[in-house]
Order: structure tokens, then sequence, then C-alpha cells
């Protein structure tokens, strides 16, 4: 198992390797380390944007032996929320950071000029980055480094884009292609350290200490991935796959969640984008499963006869949600080249689409005017909203400033907030489909749908008091802690059972029942919502949108009182946790 | 005599399990990482523009293993090297040899190479790889 800990600090350009056995056997791996990181590296008070905040990224002890194990964890602090920033990322960042020989890694600091940064065989290079700082294409500053540096087909690429120089406070890091560390502003907190990428790459090894069962465990773990049911969705249509049935289910949130209903549903579902656009599909390092799907566009010059590009274009249900129904975009073409514009800038997908939805119901309103948006933002004209994109980045008055910062704070300059879908500081997922949902946006410690699935219960359960809704949410957020400390795909939790965990874990040479297992579990829930207390969150503030009261779901008309009960339940939990 | 061959480049979705494969190849010390891995998966500039897999593709007049000064690299009938680990200096003359780059550097300094033994191609979840009988 890895248990180096390698701590740049950009401040002085300087490096340091700490073994800590100690956290990794406590902690696991992944969030259980990198919490407790976090609170050995950075004061809680830290700025997001300044010297003090401090990011860190912890793969666990799955990785590279098995495959799955393909995410790391970052953590930081959110420049979007102000609070505990948390986002996970795979392509090929886990297997290189543990083939260089580090579980985790601390950035700190802040450097005076542009970096970027390359690690390897136990060293760190900083490199100029003056020279492709200012480039707002995250793809094309891809393809620089990757003529620059060598480690083809081992090395993971973190790069930002525009957005993250400039500062938007939901700007994404890109990894590889198409793979993000997307939600929480990580790309801002690059930009803050003038950090333009992150080259990691390593040939490294060891040994398990019992051969002839790591091979059974590996077997019986890749032939459950490509036999079995169990991840059958993410590979067919993928997750793209979701958009028809929550429509079905009344729960797809259409222009800024005027509705839970598209009418333009099929046009822009995983059917159709199978149909007509999917192109290829890649895979994550270490995952047999390849859910990574890309749509080929092809674009034709307007003023050039017979002359083509055709591009590829990562979807994914979350994406067509925030770009496509959310802003009534009912056409794929629309839809995919909305997603390329977000992908180049470095922009977090469903931050970017659930700002502009608010921005163009704003606008409707009236509650700002056609002289902030500059141009006229309407439901479906993506044309104009490709413009706003653009805008968000270069932020070229007031309004585009203010919302380049998220719509809690959008709103609270310009009003309008109870159509300000946010939850906790951060934009939100696409599932209306009932109380569970919004409750785990609100509850879940990184403000995602992924944090405890209530999109899952809604469709579930029915006749549930709100009590039963919270300890739901509080019992599958403390096991996926253990899940994200491993680091497992979530896509792979069906196969990665606490029967299986605890087996793979015996040839590595560690012995963990499946109880220890849960208790490890509640644990570091425990204590990333004690770090998350001390940076400042009070449930108390927790504000659910008038909106979501407003439209049916799948679970009808929700009824305020419902949410208002669940939420004081849980600041009672809260408080009993954190003491 | 049975190679490691490509069936279809074009499936192929960067997922390396092959080169982990190729790490565990051996029953009493399948390693965890990619050190001694003779085998890489790598995009055209992103995979989204397609790949190529990197491994020996067993010349039968090896140059590489004629370049060895110490006899660890050897030609082996039907084509490819056999490697004898101990003999080798870690000197890297076969990898400048190789014209498809496909000897690697291992964490200790020694080489990688194919040896055909085909264990990686039963963990392509795509069907890019095949062991197969081969005319030499
Ligand atoms: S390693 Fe390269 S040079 Fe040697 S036999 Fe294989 S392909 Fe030929
Ligand atoms: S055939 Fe054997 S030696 Fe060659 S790449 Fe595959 S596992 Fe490695
Ligand atoms: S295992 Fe197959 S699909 Fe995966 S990288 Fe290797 S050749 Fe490509």
């Amino acid at each position: 198992m890895r248990d180096a800990v390698l701590v740049i600090d950009l401040s002085n350009y300087s490096y340091e390797v700490e073994h800590r056995p100690d956290l990794f056997e406590k902690w696991i791996g992944g969030t259980g380390v990198a919490v407790q990181l976090l609170k050995e590296h950075m004061n809680p008070e830290a700025d997001p944007l300044g010297e003090d905040n401090v990011i860190v990224f912890a793969t666990g002890p799955f990785t590279p032996a098995y495959p799955l194990a393909s995410k790391t964890v970052a953590l930081f602090k959110s420049p979007l929320t102000g609070n505990l920033g948390e986002s996970h990322a795979g392509g090929r960042t886990a297997t290189s950071i543990a083939n260089a020989g580090y579980g985790a890694i601390v950035i700190k600091g802040q450097s005076k000029k542009p970096v970027y940064l390359v690690v390897e065989n136990g060293e760190v290079h900083f490199r100029d980055g003056r020279v492709i700082w200012g480039i707002p294409d995250s793809l094309i500053v891809g393809r620089i480094i990757a003529e620059n540096e060598p480690g083809r087909g081992i090395r993971t690429m973190m790069r930002i884009g525009g957005a993250g120089e400039k500062l938007v406070r939901y700007a994404c890091v890109t990894t590889e292609t198409y793979r993000h560390f997307g939600r929480l502003g990580l790309g801002a907190v690059f930009g803050s350290k003038r950090l333009k990428a992150l080259i990691i790459r390593g040939r490294k090894k060891y040994l398990p200490a019992n051969t002839k069962k790591f091979r059974e465990v590996y077997d019986e773990i890749y032939r459950t991935a490509i036999e079995s049911d169990a991840m059958k969705k993410y590979h067919l249509l993928g997750t793209a796959g979701n958009v028809i049935p929550l429509n079905e289910l009344n729960s797809l949130p259409t222009k800024n969640l005027q509705s839970a209903k598209f009418e333009s549903a099929e046009e822009i579902s995983g059917e159709a984008l199978a149909e007509h656009n999917l192109g290829r599909r890649i895979a994550c390092s270490h995952c047999p499963i390849a859910c990574i799907h890309l749509a080929a566009l092809r674009i034709p010059y307007e003023n050039e006869p017979y002359f083509y590009k055709t591009i590829m274009i990562s979807y994914d249900y979350e994406l067509i949600y925030s770009l496509g129904s959310m802003l009534g975009v009912g056409s794929r073409d629309g839809l995919l080249r909305l997603i390329h514009r977000v992908e180049s800038y470095g922009l977090d997908a469903m931050s970017t689409g659930v700002c502009l939805a608010w921005a163009t119901e704003a606008l409707l309103r009236g509650v700002v005017s056609e002289e902030d948006t500059i141009i006229k933002l309407s439901f479906g004209n993506v044309e104009n909203y490709l413009k706003a994109i653009d805008y968000i980045y270069e932020q070229p008055n007031e309004f585009y400033r203010h919302l380049a910062m998220g719509i809690e704070h959008a709103s609270d300059v310009y009003g309008g907030k109870d159509f300000a879908l946010a939850f906790g500081g951060n934009e939100m997922p696409g599932y209306h489909t009932g109380y569970a949902a919004h409750l785990g946006y609100a509850t879940g410690l990184r403000h995602s749908h992924l944090d405890s699935a209530g999109y899952s219960i809604d469709q579930k359960v029915r006749d549930v008091t709100p009590e039963e809704v919270v300890d739901k949410l509080i019992s599958e957020e403390c096991w996926r802690q253990v899940l994200s400390s491993l680091v497992v795909c979530f896509f792979a939790r069906g196969i990665y059972t606490s029967d299986l965990i605890s087996r793979a874990f015996e040839p590595l040479g560690v012995e963990i029942s499946e109880e220890e297992l849960k208790k490890k579990g509640e644990e570091i829930y425990k204590e990333k919502l004690k770090l998350k207390v001390e940076m400042g969150f009070n449930p108390e503030n927790l504000r659910f949108p008038k909106r979501i009261f407003e439209i049916e779901s799948l679970h009808g008309k929700l009824d305020e009182r419902f949410i208002e009960e669940a939420k004081n339940y849980y600041i009672k939990k809260v408080r009993e946790i954190v003491g | 005599m049975k190679q490691l061959v490509v069936k279809d480049i074009e499936k192929c979705v960067g997922c390396g399990l092959c080169m982990y494969a190729c790490s565990r190849k051996f029953v009493k010390r399948p390693e965890i990482g990619n050190s001694s891995s003779a085998i890489l998966a790598v995009s055209l500039s992103g995979f989204e523009r397609g790949a190529t897999v990197i491994f020996c593709r067993a010349c039968t007049e090896p140059p590489c293993a004629q370049v060895c000064p110490t006899g660890a690299l050897k030609p082996k009938r039907g084509g490819g090297v056999v490697y004898i680990e101990n003999l080798c200096l870690g000197c890297k003359y076969c990898m400048d040899a190789c014209t498809l780059n496909a000897i690697f550097e291992r964490e200790d300094g020694k080489i990688a190479v194919c040896i055909h033994c085909g264990y990686c191609s039963s963990y392509c979840p795509h069907g890019v790889l095949a062991y197969e009988e081969v005319e030499a």
C-alpha cells in the first residue's frame, strides 16, 4: 500500500515526502486520508483564493491493485461555497499518482508567476508556465503539454482552461481528455495559485502479501465487472440513458425547473445520441467498463463549401440536463456545441447550465435587464447561450462578474432567490424526483447528488417520514465514505460490496471485517462533517429554493413542512454527531 | 508459435488493463503497478482520436538482441526474444535499437519486454488483443 505523501509548496518552490502509514492505516485512503491532511495543512479560515488554501489529492489502497479503483479525491476550500470543497475524477490521475509512488499529494502556497508542475521519479519540477498561461482552451493546453512532456500512456495531465485563470468560482480541473474534478471550483483554486497544470508519471510497483489470493480476487472483480449486470447501464447507453426515464417520472428539471418534463427529451436522450452521434467509447485507467461516451459532431464551415470539422464531445446525463433540458435546448447539435464550449473553457457544466437558466428566468421576469445580460437570453436559444458562456469567461461587465461567482451570490445581488436553484451554495444536480433528492443536495457534505443518492431513495420508497429520509441519506453517505476512501468508482458500488472489499484487502496484507469497514465509514463522515462545521458550515442556514415546491415531481407537489421537519431533524443530527 | 496480436485497434478504449495484466503475469510474482509491464496503450493525442498499443512484434531478426552486449536478450525460435534478467546490465541499448519503442524501462533500471505469453489478452475487455498461432 502507498503511504507516501508528497507535499509541494508553491510559495517557495519546494517539496518534501513524508511517509504516513498512520494515516493510511486508520483512514484507508482517498476521502478519509484527505480530510486529515487538509486538517493538518490548512487553516479553516483560509481565503479560498488566497495563498493559504490547500489542495489535497488522495488515492486509495486498491489503486492500482484492482480494476475500477480508478478515482482520485480532491479536497480544498471551495471558492464557490466558501466551505469544504470535494471533487472526484477518473481518467488516469489515480493510477498515475499511485504508480509514481504516492498515496496523496498536498499542494500549498501560491506561485508568483504561472507555473506547471511535473512529478516523476521522486522529484517535482517547477516549469515555467508563462507561455501557456492565457490560453483559454483547456484542450489546446493539453495538446501543447502532451507534445512537450514524456510519459505517453502512463501520465496524468490535470490542467485548467481560461475559466480557472479568470477565477470563475465553478471552474473545473480537466484531466486527460473529458474527465474532470468538476464541482465546487477546484479550477479557480488552481488559477489563484497560478498553477496551470499538474503532470504526474511513474513506473513503480509493489508486491501483494498473498500472491495467489491476489490474482484470484482480481479475477473475481474483473469477471463480475464484465459479465454481471451490475454495471451494464453504464456501458450501454451510459448515464445518458436516464433522460427518458426521468422525464417520464416528472423528474427532469426543465427551463430552470419551471417544469419537470421536457417536450424534446427524446431528441437529447441517450438513445438518440447513441443512434446519431456516438462515435467512440473510452475508459478511465484500469476500468473495463468504458462508460465515457463520445459524440462525434460534424460542423460545416458556413462560408466554405465542402469544409467540415468533426469534433468529439463527451456527454453524460448531468450535462444533458444542465445544458439541455434546463436551458430548454432540445437539439442535439446545439446541446453538443454548448458542452464543447464549456469543456474548452474548463467550466463545470452543471453550475454553468444552472447559472444560465437562472439568468434567463431573471431576465424574463425583469429581475435583471438586457443591459446586464448583453444579449437576449431565452430558453432554447443556443447561439446566445454560446455567447453567454464566453461572457462568463470574459466577464465583460458587472453582471457576468457576479454570475461567475455562482447563483447563490448573483441572486444575493440581484434578487430572484426563489428560483436560484442552489443548495449549500452549489448549483443543483439534475433530479427533481422528490424529497430525498433535494434533502440530499442540502445535507450531502459536498452538496452533490452522489453524496447520498436521494434520487434513488425517491424512486424506491414512498410513505417515509422526514426523519427516515434524513437517516437513510446519512447512512448511505457514511457507506460512500468507504467507497471514496478506497477510492473505487461509485458506478462500481454494486461490485464492491462490504464482503468483497474485506476479501480484497486480505491479499494486500490488511485484515478488516465488514463491521469495521462500516464503522470507518461513519468515523470518516463524522471527521468530514466536523471539518465542515469548523470551516463555517451551519445547517440552520440551509436554503431550499421556493421553486422546488411549485413543480410536480415524481412524488407530486412537495410540501414545505416535510422539508422543514427534515431540516430540523438534520440540524439535531449534526449537533449530535459533531458534539 | 502463438503470439500476442492486435485484432482491432479501433476498439481500444485506453483502459490499460493489458498493462496491469502484464505486471501480474508471473504466478509467483504478480506485481501491483506498471514497472515490469511490456505493453502500453497510448492515444493519438487523446483517445478520442484513436489508440496505438505498443508491444514487441516478435522480429525474426531482432535488432534488440543484436545490440545486447551480455546476451541477456536472445533471439527466440519463431521470432521475438527471450530475456535472461540476471545477465542484464541495464545499459538500455536494446531500447534504442527497437524501432517500435517496445522495450520499457523498469523501476530498477532493467528492462521489460514482451515474452508473448498471452496473459494480457484474456484481460482486454474489448477484444483488441488476441493470442494466436502465427506463421513464422
Ligand atoms: S523488442 Fe523490438 S526489436 Fe526486439 S524483437 Fe521485439 S519488436 Fe523486435
Ligand atoms: S503477452 Fe505476456 S509478456 Fe507480452 S504483453 Fe502480454 S502479458 Fe506481457
Ligand atoms: S486492455 Fe485492450 S482496450 Fe484496454 S488498453 Fe489494452 S488493448 Fe486497449
